[in-house]
């Protein structure tokens, strides 16, 4: 990769800054332009790059980044703590309480991995917060969709309500939710066909299966390999559905996962969980800073800075 | 396909500058950036504009638009092989990119062709992954090779080459699970299974297809590149344009490998698959 050398980077300019003494609006441009290859090579959306590179300048040259004796390290540790902030800052848990009904509904783009992300968050809750979860399968459309699902939660030893032979997802929906009522699971998680967010027929049913059931959360899935594109995923699954959370997949491959800062910065939800593998016990809580040293390509330095 | 508004919105809003100057050059390039084409094919297209612009000396708009497609054309136009009767075909990707739908619609395309396919369900690793192919197999009609789940994949695609064989048939194309590059052990899964084909494949032509989702970003040079070094990939597919991803990334994956795509997926149906013409891709950026 091109920009692991980010630090490095970091020293060498400010080393010459260092020697000029003081900050000028060029100096910072300089420094600006690297960390926005440095984010672009992330995949985190330009428009993003943009606006944060902006914000990030404006505090640099407020802060005693000339004085210190490692500037390099000061200014980025700036880049990280802002966006540290932006990803959230904390974690942020699921919404779930214990003694009432939660309703769950997975959401995304085709191949994004929900219904592997529906069974490992029904499988997580069980064990850590025993819950009885029930899984619903609504993908009428994908070939073996719902085996896949009923094969997940047989592995799980959880049960999943499918409707073979029926082409009626809010039908399923609705029908998912009243067995769940009458026996009392007290965790449903619907899965959901993957759909474009330009498809206005196929979100429109997302639209009638979530009044249908009326969720506690509504979870997008993302892949987090997402380039450029995640921002109109991310805005358009919103602003029709006002999602409550995303899970980012996939973070088990060496994607730098910019889609994580394009997507809180856009829309202001909170990743909570990631997916970190094919296993149905790959899931962590998302920790928004050791996201921030990933997609700035730093994890190395932490601890360095850490230290400073 | 609706590749891109927003290209077009920007390549309008840069060539609008007027001078071809360094300001013009920076939109440029990061236009070309906002289409994931990524930083460094994005600065090698914008280095061969300038040194056209500054040859001709053009200053009109149509023209550097002209130029600006060309050169991105002649980027990606890499000749691809004629198909030969018979042909194995290996398809490989990370996960869910569209691998085994893209088979759904090889299948299809290759037996409207007149030709004899035979599918093999080597993904024995995801749940219904076999169901899936089998699925498509009833529903575009063609053979299928299965195992059950848990099965060694490189078996699966033993006993496929042999039915191959057997029946005769001029492709057989193999379904693999996804998988991500940096998963050593998988990869080296999935160079078990290449060597089972060069071994047993006898007069069967060898073709590597890597699948790669438009949506993704820089991550897919890299799945290309390691993808290439396991079982030397001898063409691409790009699925999912038909979202408004732009699929730019594609650019620079060709520019960098010398691989040609071969075909795009433009929806989850078997009928969804056209060819890759490098003047349309290009044209569609612009349109
Ligand atoms: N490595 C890895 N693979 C994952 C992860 N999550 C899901 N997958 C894989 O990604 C692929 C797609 O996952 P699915 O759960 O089928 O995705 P989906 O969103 O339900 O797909 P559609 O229903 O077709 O839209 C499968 O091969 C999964 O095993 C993850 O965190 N890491
Ligand atoms: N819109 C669109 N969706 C597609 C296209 N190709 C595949 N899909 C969808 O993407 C999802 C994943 O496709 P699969 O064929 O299962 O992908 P895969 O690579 O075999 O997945 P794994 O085997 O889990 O790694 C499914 O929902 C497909 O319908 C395409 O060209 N356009
Ligand atoms: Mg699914
Ligand atoms: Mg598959």
């Amino acid at each position: 990769m091109i920009f692991e050398g980010l630090n490095e980077k970091f020293q060498n300019i400010f080393a010459q800054l260092k020697r000029k003494g003081k900050l000028n609006e060029k100096d910072i441009q300089e420094v600006n332009r690297e960390i926005k290859m440095a984010l672009l090579e992330a995949d985190v959306n330009f428009k993003v790059v943009k606006q944060f590179t902006k914000n990030i300048g404006e505090r640099a040259i407020g802060q005693e980044v000339l004085s210190s004796l490692t500037p390099g390290q000061q200014f980025i540790k700036i880049v990280k703590d802002e966006m540290t902030t932006l990803l959230g800052g904390e974690i942020e848990r699921m919404d779930f309480v214990q003694g009432r009904q939660n309703v769950y509904m997975m959401v995304g783009l085709q191949g994004a991995g929900k219904t592997t992300t529906a069974a490992k968050i029904a499988n997580l809750l069980k064990k850590e917060k025993k819950f009885k979860p029930l899984l619903v399968a609504c993908d009428v459309y994908r070939p073996a969709a719902i085996k896949q699902l009923e094969i997940l939660g047989a592995e799980l030893k959880i049960d999943v309500y499918s409707e073979h032979d029926v082409k009626d997802p809010i039908g399923i929906a609705k029908r998912g939710l009243q067995k769940s009522t009458e026996e009392h699971y007290d965790l449903v998680i619907f899965d959901t066909a993957g759909r474009l967010q330009i498809d206005e027929a196929l979100m429109d049913e997302l639209v009638k299966i979530k009044e249908t059931i009326n969720p506690t959360e509504i979870l997008l899935t993302v892949d987090g390999m997402t380039g450029q594109e995640s921002v109109n995923v991310a805005n358009e699954f919103n602003r029709l559905l006002d999602i409550s959370g995303v899970i980012l997949t996939k973070m088990d491959g060496d994607t730098r996962g910019g889609a994580a800062l394009s997507i809180t910065y856009t829309i202001g939800k909170a990743i909570k969980y990631i997916g970190t593998g094919e296993k149905l016990t790959d899931i962590e809580l998302f920790y928004p800073d050791r996201m921030a040293s990933r997609i700035l390509g730093m994890g190395d330095v932490l601890s360095f800075i850490d230290k400073a | 396909i609706k590749t891109a508004d927003n290209f077009k919105e920007k390549i309008e809003n840069v060539m609008y500058m007027g001078s071809f100057d360094d300001d013009f050059f920076d939109e440029l390039e990061e236009t070309l950036i906002l289409s994931d084409l990524g930083a460094h094919t994005s600065v090698k297209v914008t280095e061969a504009l300038r040194t056209k612009i500054i040859e001709t000396r053009s200053k009109s708009k149509e023209e550097v638009v002209g130029f600006l497609k060309e050169i991105l054309i002649e980027m990606v136009a890499i000749e691809t092989k004629e198909m030969q009767n018979p042909t194995i075909i290996l398809v490989v990707g990370v996960n869910g990119v569209g691998k085994t739908t893209t088979i759904a619609k090889l299948s299809e395309r290759y037996k409207k062709q007149g030709k004899k396919v035979i599918i093999a369900a080597a993904d024995t690793f995801r749940a219904a992954a076999v169901e899936q192919l089998d699925e498509w197999a009833k529903r575009v009609g063609v053979d299928i090779i299965k195992s059950s789940t848990g099965a060694d994949p490189s078996s699966v695609v033993y006993d496929a080459i042999g039915a191959a064989k057997a029946r005769k048939a001029d492709i057989l194309i193999c379904d693999t699970a996804g998988r991500l590059h940096n998963k050593v052990n998988l990869m080296n899964e999935l160079q078990k299974i290449s060597k089972t084909i060069s071994r047993e494949g006898g007069d069967f032509t060898i073709h590597n297809l890597i699948v790669l989702d438009a949506t993704t970003g820089q991550n897919a040079i890299n799945q290309a590149k390691v993808f290439h070094e396991c079982v030397e990939i001898s063409g691409i597919v790009l699925t999912k344009l038909d979202g408004t991803a732009k699929g730019g990334i594609a650019i620079s994956i060709i520019d960098e490998m010398q691989i040609p795509i071969e075909y795009v997926g433009i929806g989850e149906k078997s009928e969804d698959l056209i060819d890759f013409d490098p003047k349309k891709f290009v044209d569609l950026l612009f349109e």
